[in-house]
């Protein structure tokens, strides 16, 4: 058997699972990922909450529950080690009725039986001590304070880095189009780069990951992408929560959060709108679906901040699978594929215990390979110049003066930071906004985005309409400013 | 006769004129102050615009320069006239009002440079400058 | 981290900040800095490369470029300490003679304290986010502002086929330019029943290019996954509500944003200044202060202008009035009056007058109109405008005199 692990997918959870992997000795790790950067599938589009695990139902949905909890637990010292920010604020699901109330003792017990600690009923008046914010006719809450909100570009870029200091190999735009099995067991993929032989194939494709499962000839399951659209309000517009609120949960999604970001945004979402199997590239926001986001947040909190607020709205698709739990599993009739899929939420908060069991199927499936003695938990964070007191941030300065240059004004990210983010990365001006959050702030892109494109066109020798914004075919322009007049045939 | 409808840009107004010729006679209707008759005119006559555009700078400090036509041409030659300049390049560092080309499609008309473009410095800094 | 103590800080080094330091050193202010966050100065000019600038003030029709060349070049003879690649992370408010703004620069950090300020930090574009658009978020959507950049600062050819929201100047200026580098604009989409912008440009811009103006429209969502493939258009009915029998698809791949422009004035409200949301801007006396004593706003900072000449005529009104704040150790208390803003207008700048001076308002219709009045009851004050349009702003000059004998101002179109 190859000593080669190919995991397919470069999301939060192919990247945990190429993190533990990376830890072994003598095993090459390769991540193969179709866009240009990690994370952009549904790993980049979600609320970003660790959440603590009580929502899963443990007979229904058992690998969610357990790995949730897990999860959850296990992101404390995993965000620690990768430098990763996470409020652990604890969250709130809000009763304003019977029912309501009815379903929140039905999660307590749920999360009791999963084995979340800590969770407690609270009334109208310790709600509002904890949550000033909430609605008039919240007269209950379910609190659990082991939940977290993280940036999951974040996280998923922290990951990616850490895997590259481990000797992972991480290929972008490598799209995987076959899956070459021999007398059952996997040989490796096929790619859109060419063969890459290997001895264990991890599906961890989210939305795809059903399709790449049927190019190994296995069909027991389909992958139906689930639209969940988002405002996100400006840093400065308020009230915003100190806590992640829910509403009472209903069989099929948890409902619209009000939650503020790691970075201080007010931000609203999701709403769950099932789409057919061939719209897994729509990531697409609708009046419909924004107006019910607004409605649905209005109802937990006594006001939202005007519609004027709102900076940028974005939808994202989760990998809803058809049975409804993860499918974490290796498979007996096919030796080496490996499957990590479905994971829809708490896909996030489960990834690290998601990879610590695939790394636990798979030894029990014939992985021996011991510990390196050398392996890097630990990854250091890029500067991020506006957090940083006057005196450190002079210093940073004098050493090198493009951490003194501004090129996102509203959000405040030098020229050092973005190229920082090349460095560890970012071929894209998405890829730049995702590691450093230029562009995320109110004029979303506008003043900068041209400045961040001369940079990268500068560190990655290319023209700059060349530039793209989210991979190939996505160009900042078409050609110089002349091509069209240049190209053609002067005719009149 | 001719008749052309030409809406007068000189003031906010916006005054429509009619303007008719008749037997090499021209004639200027609707215009509400003398400037606009003279314009009313010139449009249905003559009219004429000063085209601008960028020149790609060699070695400059940015890649195009702004330029203008030293005076306004005639309104149907404006595409042309873009796609003549088409092919024109120039060096830095280029000065604002350098003619950067003469003549434009024989019609005694300079391409002139609006904006300075200092020359691209030797040293790429890593931070792009000092 | 080093202080810097001046007598007069501009923020921002846009015709209105140009116009107030070259103003602020010829009047005598001695130690003058002017902060700018870009590379160069010139604020949004050195991207407007189109004629129509400069006029009234210079006789000469130049382009934005040039006028640039010309506002810095005064300055650079004068004694202004400039500093470019210069961000201001924080303004605060000390006290009376004593404003504060931390500014980041690659040589430095540094803090300025200063007698005065004149904020001139101009506008920025709304998105397309702000303009309702959903659908997809694809390579290919810019602000109006953006693609003249990319086109005439950097040379990128922003797209081959391309969709205009919004008929204000900016959208029209940009529809004209685009189609002189070979760039098919399909259409301009106009929510309102009359263009955006001055007629001038409707024509220059549009009808010289045959570009169809499509009123009574709006964009509705983009389509396209990496690149814009195509916009979703509709007419609207009297209350502006898509009509979703209208809805049609053009095919294009740029869809340029141009829906207007609002005051930067996050690092104002951020040391307490009042806004007012009728302008975006800050509400402003007849000395153009703030409601923080000794900070002064000029510019699209203060309210969104039309017309260089106004930029800087507020930005010279600034400098004027920090250099008699100077000089005199601040202004004496006054009764001042809010002038309110009566029908048919959108509002009124300076909001507060005290009768120290003649005073230049400056006033926006809220719909266009013909043969129309612009009342200010109090005063018996009846002025005759001929042709009345949003996209150009009206001036009026009241006698000092005027102001004091009112005890309250209104304003209104009729």
């Amino acid at each position: 058997m190859l000593d080669r692990v190919v995991v397919v997918g470069a999301g939060v959870v192919g990247l945990s699972i190429a993190r533990v992997l990376s830890a072994l000795e003598g095993l090459e790790v390769v991540v193969v990922e179709k866009e240009a950067d990690v994370g952009w599938g549904a790993s980049k589009a979600n609320t970003g909450i660790i959440h603590s695990g009580y929502d899963d139902d443990p007979v229904n949905y058992p690998n969610r529950a357990r790995l949730a909890v897990k999860g959850n637990r296990l992101w404390t010292t995993w965000a620690e080690q990768l430098s990763i920010p996470v409020d652990w604020c604890g969250s709130l699901v809000l009763a304003r009725s019977s029912e309501d109330r009815r379903v929140l003792k039905e999660l307590l017990a749920r999360g009791i039986r999963n084995g979340v600690p800590a969770l407690r009923i609270l009334d109208g008046e310790e709600v509002r001590l904890l949550e000033p914010m909430v609605s008039e006719d919240v007269a209950e809450a379910l609190w659990s304070p082991t939940a977290g909100v993280l940036s999951p570009y974040e996280a998923t870029a922290a990951l990616a880095e850490n895997c590259v200091e481990n000797g992972v190999k991480i290929l972008t735009e490598t799209l995987v189009k076959g899956v070459r099995v021999k007398d059952g067991s996997v040989e490796g993929v096929e790619t859109s780069r060419g063969f890459i032989g290997a001895g264990w194939v991890v599906n961890a494709a989210g939305l795809y990951a059903d399709e790449i499962a049927r190019m190994a000839g296995v069909s027991d399951y389909t992958i139906t992408p689930r639209r969940g659209e988002y405002l996100v309000f400006d840093k400065d517009a308020g009230p915003k929560p100190s806590r992640i609120l829910f509403p009472a949960p209903t069989p099929v999604s948890k409902g619209v959060v009000v939650e503020t970001t790691v970075a201080g945004n007010l931000m609203i979402g999701p709403n769950a709108v099932d789409l057919p199997r061939d719209a897994k590239e729509e990531t697409y926001t609708t009046k419909e679906g924004l107006a019910y986001v607004w409605r649905e947040a209005s109802k937990l909190v006594k006001k939202l901040p005007g519609k004027r607020e709102v900076i940028r709205v974005f939808s994202g698709l989760r990998p809803q699978p058809s049975g409804g739990d993860f499918i974490v599993r290796v498979l007996e009739e096919l030796e080496g594929f490996v499957e990590a899929a479905g994971m829809r939420s708490p896909g996030l908060a489960a990834a690290p215990a998601v990879a610590l069991e695939i790394l636990r199927l798979m030894r029990l499936n014939g992985l021996d390979h011991g510990f390196k003695k050398r392996w890097k938990a630990e990854r250091r964070a890029g500067l991020r110049i506006m957090d940083l007191g006057w005196d450190m941030l002079e210093k940073n300065v004098s050493r090198n003066p493009s951490y003194g240059r501004v090129v996102c004004w509203c959000e405040g990210v030098t020229e050092g930071e973005v190229v920082d983010a090349i460095r560890r990365g970012a071929k894209t001006i998405d890829g730049v906004k995702f590691r450093t959050r230029a562009g995320m702030g109110r004029c979303q892109g506008a003043f900068c985005r041209l400045r961040i494109a001369a940079i990268l066109a500068r560190e990655l020798g290319k023209p700059i309409w060349s530039v793209t914004v989210k991979g190939t075919g996505s160009e900042l322009g078409v050609g110089d400013v002349k091509s069209l007049l240049e190209g053609e045939d002067v005719a009149d | 006769m001719r008749r052309i409808e030409v809406t007068c840009i000189l003031c906010p107004v916006g005054c429509r004129l009619t303007v008719t010729e008749e037997d090499g006679e021209w004639k200027v209707e609707g215009y509400g102050c003398r400037r606009g008759l003279a314009y009313g005119l010139e449009e249905a006559q003559n009219p004429s615009r000063v085209l601008i555009t960028v020149i790609p700078v060699d070695d400059g400090e940015l890649p195009v320069v702004p330029v203008k036509t030293s005076k306004p041409i005639p309104k149907n030659l404006l595409l042309k006239a873009s796609k003549a300049l088409a092919g024109l390049r120039v060096k830095a560092p280029v000065r604002l009002g350098q003619v950067i080309a003469r003549n434009l499609l024989d019609l005694d008309v300079n391409i002139v440079a609006t904006r300075s473009i200092k020359a691209r410095r030797d040293r790429v800094e890593a931070d792009g400058q000092k | 981290m080093p202080t810097r103590r001046v007598d007069l800080l501009v923020v921002g080094g846009g015709p209105a900040g140009l116009a107030a330091a070259a103003r602020a050193s010829e009047l005598g202010v001695r130690r003058v800095a002017l902060v700018d966050e870009r590379r160069w100065l010139g604020g949004i000019l050195p991207q407007c490369i189109h004629p129509g600038f400069g006029l009234h003030r210079y006789g000469r029709d130049m382009t934005g470029c040039e006028l640039a060349e010309k506002l810095i070049d005064r300055v650079s003879s004068l004694d202004v300490d400039v500093y470019t690649e210069a961000h201001t992370v924080r303004m605060g408010y000390e006290s009376y003679l004593s404003k504060t703004a931390e500014v980041l620069t690659p040589r430095g950090a540094f803090r300025f304290r200063a007698k005065t300020v004149v904020y001139a930090a101009g506008a920025r574009e709304r998105t397309c986010f702000e303009a309702g658009i959903v659908g997809s978020r694809p390579a290919g959507v810019y602000t109006a502002g953006e693609v003249q950049e990319m086109m005439d600062v950097w040379g990128i050819l922003p797209g081959r086929e391309a969709v205009v929201a919004g008929s204000g100047d900016v959208g029209l200026i940009v529809a004209r330019r685009l189609t002189l580098e070979g760039v098919k604009v399909k259409a301009v989409v106009e929510l309102m029943p009359y263009p955006g912008g001055l007629l001038r440009n409707v024509v220059q811009c549009l009808e010289d290019y045959q570009i169809p103006l499509l009123l009574s429209h709006v964009v509705l969502a983009v389509e396209g996954s990496k690149r814009v493939e195509s916009v979703l258009v509709a007419e609207v009915d009297e209350n502006l509500r898509a009509r979703e029998e209208t809805v049609k698809r053009i095919p294009c791949d740029l869809l340029v944003i141009a829906v207007g422009l609002i005051p930067r004035v996050e690092l104002l409200a951020g040391a307490g200044a009042v806004i007012d949301p009728k302008t975006g801007g800050p509400v402003v006396n007849e000395f153009l202060e703030t409601s923080l004593p000794g900070v002064f706003a000029a510019g699209n900072a203060l309210v969104i202008n039309d017309l260089v000449e106004h930029a800087m005529e507020q930005g010279e009104l600034a400098a004027e009035s920090a250099y008699r704040f100077i000089e005199d150790g601040g202004f004496r208390s006054a009764s001042w009056k809010r002038v309110r803003v009566g029908d048919g207008l959108r509002f009124v700048v300076p909001q507060l007058l005290a009768g120290f001076r003649d005073v230049k308002l400056y006033l926006r219709a809220s719909s266009p109109s013909e043969n129309a009045r612009l009342l200010i009851p109090e005063l018996g004050k009846s002025v005759r405008l001929r042709s009345v349009r949003p996209a150009e702003m009206i001036t009026l000059t009241l006698k000092a005199e005027d102001v004091l004998k009112a005890e309250r101002l209104t304003v209104k179109l009729v």
